[in-house]
């Protein structure tokens, strides 16, 4: 049953809308669209000399999923470069079950999103939203 | 007598089928329509007494291929109220449009103009804006209302006297909405522009009488109307298809070929390069025939109670909202709906835990979504087949949503 996907925790993360919103000044501004669903993310980030994430804040038009994982994302984006956020995507790949290991939280939240081949692409699209703005 | 719809249900194996344990409640066939044994049973003769080519043997079962082909193309022709050799089997409605786009796209200038809708499905929006690139033609388009209609008070003002072709779909695969097509035949007729519709959500409906419509052109898919994947129709006015251009080459849709130049086949084969889906046609034939022996004004009663019983239902839960005419006139069994707060992909995977298969997103109409600033709709499409039992269980995962997931 759906609620085995829609637990608890990942419409917990969705409602926090952790660092929902938009930057002042932001170093970089990138949108993705998943073409297939139409959701769709835009990711402000401010860099340091390093490359590093200062302040992070999004605006997510998707489903629930797209919003948990965008929210997980920016709750531990700070301080991480293209190198730190990479790692965090194997977590979230971790925990949808295409590499092996344990997932890191927060991202062992959507570890129910395993058995939904089709919503996947939903948890990652934040991901891909970043990884433009760092490159 | 009311409608039998425990009938109609014993006709399509798949409604049996248990999935995790519960029954299938199938209201996506906007998306594509189950099939009945009807069908099944014209393919599965077609496979195992008729299979060969067809046109092009004169050995027996060729002869059985292409008369089973050719009775397909009468099934269709007398499904629609027309003649046979008017019936160009397609491989799917989207093609059919494509067909039109191309061959009858070959007829017009730099200059001429096609009138669209705003709430057009992409297939009939992109095979125009690809002519557009070809040859230079305009495209215009007509506004949708409120209540999710084609606005045609709109037409004088979008008609003009270069219109050559206006293309609206028939019945909205978004909001249910019926065309006015006698409001559409008689503005493009008094700008001399010919008129073709998308039928794709009508044709799953009943035998339609295309000449008293007053169109020229007219497609659809047969998957949607119970048929096998893979094919679709295409109708065109005999003198219309006479003038136009093949659109593919190849076999079939020859009169003679040199390499010096190829004279080509009169329609329909003029249309039909390669060897056709022949199985699929023999199939869509079987399915024109299986709604043609369908008691459709209490199937239509019918599929329209299953409306108001939804409508009502999603009304007494709140936030909801409908993107469509809330009456039941002009209408058919398709009706879309948004759940404040809940994305419609939420709304539909959590439909799918109570067994309700429906359909969620844009559903290829971008620029109706855009008109009305949804990222989506969910969508509920029903045919005769479906019952109460249908409709209580996708409320019920509406309410379901509705508690949990905001
Ligand atoms: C109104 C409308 N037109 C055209 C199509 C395209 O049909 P097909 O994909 O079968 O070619 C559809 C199906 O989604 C439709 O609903």
């Amino acid at each position: 049953m759906s609620d085995q996907l829609y637990q608890e925790r990942i419409v917990a993360l969705a409602k926090a809308k952790t660092r929902a919103g938009k930057l002042a000044s932001p170093t970089k501004s990138v949108r993705r669209d998943n073409p297939l669903c139409g959701d769709r993310v835009i990711i402000d980030v401010t860099l340091d000399g390093q490359g590093r994430i200062t302040e992070i804040a999004h605006q997510v038009r998707g489903c629930l999923l797209c919003q948990a994982s965008t929210s997980a994302l920016a709750s531990v984006a700070v301080g991480r470069d293209a190198t730190g956020i990479a790692d965090l995507r194997h977590d979230a790949e971790r925990a949808l079950g295409r590499e092996s290991g344990e997932a890191r939280e927060p991202f062992a939240a959507f570890v129910p999103v395993r058995d939904y081949k089709s919503r996947q692409e939903c948890v990652l699209l934040p991901f891909d939203a970043l990884k433009d703005a760092l490159s | 007598m009311s409608f039998d719809v425990t009938a109609v249900r014993r006709q399509f194996p798949i409604l049996s089928e248990i999935i995790d344990g519960r029954p299938i409640h199938y209201l996506d066939n906007g998306a594509s329509a189950q099939t009945p044994l009807a069908v099944i049973d014209a393919v599965r003769t077609y496979e195992t007494t008729s299979r060969a080519n067809v046109l092009r043997g004169v050995h027996r079962l060729a002869e059985r291929a292409t008369e089973a082909y050719e009775n397909a193309r009468s099934e269709v022709a007398r499904f629609l109220g027309v003649q046979p050799m008017e019936i160009i089997f397609t491989g799917g409605c989207t093609a059919a449009i494509n067909l039109v786009a191309y061959s009858y796209g070959q007829l017009l200038k730099p200059g001429d103009r096609i009138l669209l809708s705003e709430l057009e499905h992409h297939s009939n929006i992109v095979p125009w804006q690809l002519l557009r690139q070809r040859s230079g033609i305009e495209l215009d388009t007509l506004p949708v209302t409120a209540d999710g209609r084609i606005d045609l008070g709109a037409l004088p003002q979008r008609l003009t006297n270069k219109t050559r072709l206006v293309s609206l779909t028939h019945v909205s695969n978004v909001t249910g909405a019926l065309l006015d097509v006698r409001a559409v035949v008689e503005a493009a007729r008094a700008v001399g522009a010919k008129v073709m519709l998308d039928g794709a959500q009508r044709a799953p409906h009943g035998p339609l009488d295309l000449p008293a419509l007053g169109i020229d052109f007219y497609a659809f898919a047969g998957h949607k109307a119970y048929g096998p994947n893979g094919i679709g129709v295409l109708w065109g006015r005999p003198e219309l298809l006479e003038a136009m251009p093949p659109f593919h080459g190849g076999g079939s849709m020859i009169g003679r070929v040199t390499f010096a130049e190829s004279t080509w086949a009169p329609p329909p084969r003029r249309f039909e390069a390669g060897t056709p889906p022949i199985g699929p046609a023999i199939g869509l034939g079987a399915a024109c025939r299986w709604m043609g022996a369908l008691d459709w004004s209490a199937a239509h009663d019918h599929e329209m109670a299953l409306v108001q019983r939804l409508m009502d239902g999603l009304q007494e839960i709140g936030g909801t909202r409908l993107l469509g005419p809330a009456s039941l006139q002009n209408r058919y069994p398709v009706v879309s709906f948004m759940l404040d707060g809940v994305h419609p992909h939420d709304v539909a995977q959590t439909l799918d835990g109570f067994g309700v298969a429906v359909r969620a997103g844009h559903h290829c109409a971008q620029p109706l979504m855009d008109r009305f600033d949804l990222d989506g709709t969910t969508r509920a499409s029903m045919v005769p087949y479906n019952d109460n039992d249908d409709i209580d269980a996708l409320l019920a995962g509406v309410r379901h949503a509705a508690r949990t997931l905001r």
